[in-house]
């Protein structure tokens, strides 16, 4: 069955496209095993990887994710879900700006996901908090504030300081323990569980095909296309978007391209759910809507995310017990340790390769924060076959030098 | 919905429910002595408010959560009565300071 | 009894005072092993053995012989130098051995040489329409409330599944004065005949005997239906009536209380957590641990007995529990081993007392319709998420319970999957096509029972700890 190149397809019999694939075989592997062509396949079917299709499939593009199986490491699953621009940015000016405007366009991700799958992603954006224990620690972040605030050309996200009886305002339930902390009123957070929820659903009414259990071994270009290797059988597209977290690294060599990483470990403690008591979000506590409180977060070498350190999750507690005292007779029904998605130097990758036109690279940290970045942005550029070099080429993995040579240093 | 049978001959331990006395049995789990009282001891969960009374009595299943001398969501099932215990039957999500 | 453990490391650590950890405690301290016994509720006993040590029946044949076994184990034990320690629950165990236990809201961690996990079974979920309603109990629970506090149900009373459990507890409610109105055998038919060619075993088995008295017993006071092929609890906010279908004819019995039991499968959770692997049994339909002749499972060091390696019943139970423990003494003090039963005759008296159990197993299978629900059936009673929810999951793209967890909350929950990881299991292996081994299960951690914040955070720690956590 043959199918038009779906860039000229529009989104009206994209929708029909849809429908009529329901009552096909699931995927479209035709019988000698390789498949039928796509616009775009995504290597890697997380947050980042689902927020860049979704907004591929919302410009009509015909598109494929490619995802591995039931237990593989996922920061999607295991991420603290903040949408966050404090701190954010400090030795790249150009991060802070992308953050901030990932920030502001959050509303509109949430409500195009709203309207789509009836999904509420529970996104608040009344500013979040930083809290500081003790007058030390107050005084380093004062400095830090300090010094993003000297940054030249960092955008102004208003993050400033504020001693505890102001702080005590807008939380009344913290602890005596509590020295000030800084507040960003741009910060919040997200349901990122049900966000990716919702990005999935999403695929369906987009027409894009999410293939689990097909993780990528190969690529290569031939005929001006795309041919990737699964255990399932050859998938063929005539751009390809790497979005495979940590596995990047691996990945993009295989079609010209550059991606350094340099995961850590983290951990989270979660509680039972509680009655609402926490008004806005902070870096290392947040009460989701369903009335759990999430505590983070750890950094560790240690990568082995099946392995978790008590006395690391016992530092959090403590520091979280301190922050709120109420919260020690609160019961913890799950910890976890993930491992981070995170570029060598901390700051998101976004690439395209010059021997490999119609690849690119994006690989980030924070993958719930950029999410609407990357799906009305990256998405658009991905579909127009060129990244813009005055929005993100800082992000260009020819930063690191001498290994990148590869790349095309847009 | 349960009975005492008579040749139960354990001593009492008086418990109050919300407020009212009830009379246990040394030994009793708390989620015992709420079945056994014949009053209305159903919770409602923290995801819909939906009714619910504990379910296997042997500590798996979190259905007999309930506020025990003040502090909330403890298994019922699993910690025994005691002379003047206060238990209150919980609505919703556990509240703040429970 | 409720006190932290008197030292930081045994020899061996048994978790669980059921038929197995009893013996398995009690045959490790006789040989001199420094041995500590951990289990979470309030007396010892498991659930077979409930309350043995302090229940308020004394009218000894209402309970029967099979539930006195467990005094001379608890007698045993108490008199060998193991140390026992009530109402710990112990929330994290791992590859090196080393597991926390929260006794009385406060954490302690102890290190042993050699771990048997003697965690026993519950009963499997029996997730039928209405099974969350007030008045729906398991028949387990029911029994526990028997022997604990001898309380008898007394309003309009329905027992529904099958297994050896339900004829008991039939019975030992019946012996009590309590009420029982009905009993639905759900048990399917063509089970009859699947099991017949393990006839011969079961006949002359222990429990072919007593089984059939007390069936007798029970069918003479009370309405007995057989081949219940659908069955549903309703009521508004509370049990009003059970329907059924049986015979192909549809009735409705008005009721208080429906105790639900369809057999019991193993306790995973903690053995799980601490990264031990387990396969799909396709008989007992149930994760059971890859253990070795000996208990020994894939983490070195750690044995499973009893129920929690595999459904074999009380009486293998022990028996494994003394397998597990001679195996410990032979590898931490091989000259005491010398002195105690020999393995081999172990191995003898646990073929003898497994005898009958594939043609239970078969006759006591579960038929689908039982655990594999459709449409607004609660499947996750803790995050309230329905059978319909999971099969839209897998629509979207869910492959295992996993992904299905991040896009629905199921196992999410305080009961972390106890009651819904099987049939979610089983669920998505029949929508997807694939076996239960394909889907797997629930990644599980730690805490494997909750424990209170302030617990957590009195854990020692370290400058490190610190470090990796306070970063500016």
């Amino acid at each position: 069955m043959s199918r038009a190149f779906s860039s000229e397809v529009d989104a009206g019999s994209r929708e029909e496209n849809a429908s009529k694939q329901e009552s096909e075989v699931p995927f479209r592997f035709n019988r000698n095993g390789a498949s039928r062509d796509y616009d775009v396949a995504v290597v890697g079917g997380g947050l980042l990887g689902s927020a860049i299709a979704w907004g591929l499939g919302r410009l009509g593009k015909s598109v494929a994710v490619l995802d591995e199986g039931d237990i593989t490491k996922r920061a999607s699953r295991a991420n603290f879900a903040l949408v966050w621009v404090q701190s954010k940015g400090l030795g790249m000016p150009a991060y802070t700006v992308w953050t901030v405007q990932a920030s502001q366009a959050w509303s509109r991700l949430a409500a195009e996901l709203k309207q789509q799958t009836g999904l509420d992603v529970a996104l608040q954006q009344n500013g979040g908090f930083h809290l500081t224990l003790g007058e030390d620690e107050f005084g380093q972040r004062t400095e830090l504030v300090k010094r993003m605030h000297n940054q030249a050309g960092a955008a102004d996200y208003k993050m400033e300081m504020l001693p505890a009886s102001e702080v005590k305002k807008a939380l009344p339930l913290i602890g005596p323990e509590v020295s000030g902390g800084s507040f960003c009123p741009l910060d919040g957070h997200v349901n990122s569980l049900r966000t990716f929820r919702a990005f999935h659903t999403g695929f369906k009414a987009f027409g894009i095909d999410y293939l689990p259990e097909r993780p990528v071994s190969a690529i290569s270009k031939s005929g001006g296309e795309f041919r990737l290797t699964t255990p399932k059988g050859e998938l063929r597209a005539s751009k390809v978007v790497l979005a495979a977290g940590n596995a990047n690294q691996t990945l993009a060599p295989m079609v010209g391209l550059y991606a350094p990483m340099g995961p850590t470990r983290g951990q989270i403690v979660v509680t039972e759910r509680t009655m609402p008591f926490l008004p806005h979000p902070l870096t290392t506590i947040r009460q989701t809507d369903e009335g759990t409180v999430m505590i983070g977060d750890s950094k560790e070498d240690e990568l082995d995310d099946r392995a978790l350190k008590h006395s690391v999750s016992a530092v959090m507690a403590d520091r979280a017990q301190r922050m709120f005292p109420h919260l020690a007779r609160l019961n913890v029904v799950r910890s976890w340790a993930g491992i981070r998605v995170m570029p060598q130097d901390g700051f998101p990758i976004y690439d395209q390769s010059e021997t490999h036109p119609g690849a690119f690279v994006a690989c980030c940290h924070s993958g719930v924060t950029l999410a609407s970045n990357h799906t009305f942005e990256i998405a658009r550029m991905v579909a127009q076959g060129a990244l813009e070099p005055e929005l993100v080429g800082a992000f260009s993995a020819s930063r690191f030098g001498a290994g990148a040579a590869n790349t095309s240093g847009y | 919905m349960f009975k005492r049978s008579e040749q139960d001959k354990r001593p009492p331990v008086q418990i109050f429910v919300d407020g009212t006395a009830i009379t246990a049995r040394q030994g009793d789990t708390v989620s015992a002595a709420l079945l056994a009282s014949s009053r209305d001891v159903r919770r409602s969960t923290a995801v819909s408010g939906a009714p619910r009374l504990p379910y296997c009595m042997m500590g798996v299943c979190f259905d007999c959560l309930v506020t025990i001398d003040g502090v909330g969501n403890r298994q019922g099932c699993l910690v025994p009565v005691a002379e003047g215990m206060r238990i209150e039957i919980q609505k919703g999500k556990r509240e703040i300071g429970k | 009894m409720t006190m932290a453990p008197k030292r930081e490391a045994y020899d061996v650590v048994v978790v669980g005072a059921g038929p197995a950890g009893l013996a398995a405690a009690a045959t490790s301290a006789e040989a001199g092993l420094l041995t500590l016994l951990l289990d979470e509720n309030i007396g010892p006993g498991g659930q077979v053995y409930r309350a043995i040590a302090s229940t308020p029946v004394t009218e000894r044949n209402q309970l029967g012989a099979d539930y006195w076994v467990g005094a001379d184990l608890v007698q045993a034990l108490r008199t060998s130098d193991a140390e026992i320690i009530q109402r710990a629950t112990v929330w994290s165990l791992d590859r090196n051995l080393e597991i926390a236990v929260s006794v009385g809201g406060a954490s302690a961690f102890v290190k042993a040489r050699r771990v048997i996990l003697a965690t026993g079974a519950l009963e499997r979920p029996f997730p039928i329409p209405g099974w969350t309603l007030p008045g729906v109990m398991t028949a387990g629970a029911a029994q526990t409330m028997l022997k604990s506090s001898a309380l008898v149900p007394d309003g309009r009373t329905v027992i529904a599944g099958q297994g050896p459990l339900l004829w008991l507890l039939a019975a030992q409610i019946l012996r009590l004065g309590g009420r029982i109105d009905r009993i639905l055998d759900t048990t399917e038919r063509g089970n009859y005949f699947a099991a017949l060619p393990h006839v011969f075993a079961f006949l002359t088995s222990p429990y072919f005997a007593k089984g059939l008295a007390m069936m007798r017993e029970v069918r003479a006071k009370v309405q007995v239906v057989s081949g219940v092929t659908e069955l549903a609890a309703s009521g508004d906010g509370q049990l009003a009536s059970v329907n059924y279908v049986a015979g192909g004819k549809r009735e409705t019995t008005p009721a208080d209380l429906l105790l639900l039991h369809q057999g019991v499968v193993p306790n995973v959770n903690l053995a799980m957590a601490a990264g031990i692997e387990h396969r799909w049994d396709d008989l007992q339909l149930c994760w059971s641990p890859v253990l070795d002749a000996s208990g020994n499972s894939s983490v070195a060091g750690i044995a499973i007995a009893g129920d929690g390696a595999g459904i074999g019943g009380a009486g293998a139970a022990v028996v494994r529990g003394r397998i597990a423990a001679r195996a410990a003494v032979e590898a931490l003090a091989p000259a005491v081993a010398a002195k105690l039963t020999p393995m081999a005759a172990l191995r003898a008296d646990l073929a003898k007392a497994e005898r009958g159990r594939i043609f239970l197993d078969t006759l006591f299978r579960p038929a689908p319709q039982f655990r594999i629900p459709s449409g607004d059936t609660i499947v996750c009673r803790c995050e309230e998420v329905t059978a319909k929810d999971i099969l839209d999951a897998v629509a979207i793209g869910a492959t295992g319970p996993n992904q299905l967890k991040a896009y629905r909350r199921t196992g999410m929950g305080p009961c972390q999957g106890r009651l819904c990881g099987l049939t979610v299991t089983e669920l998505m292996a029949q929508a997807r096509a694939k076996s239960p081994q394909e889907i797997g299960y629930y990644r599980l951690r730690a805490p494997v029972k909750p424990i209170t914040l302030a617990e957590l955070a009195a854990v020692p720690k370290t400058e490190a700890d610190v470090k990796a956590v306070v970063r500016g």
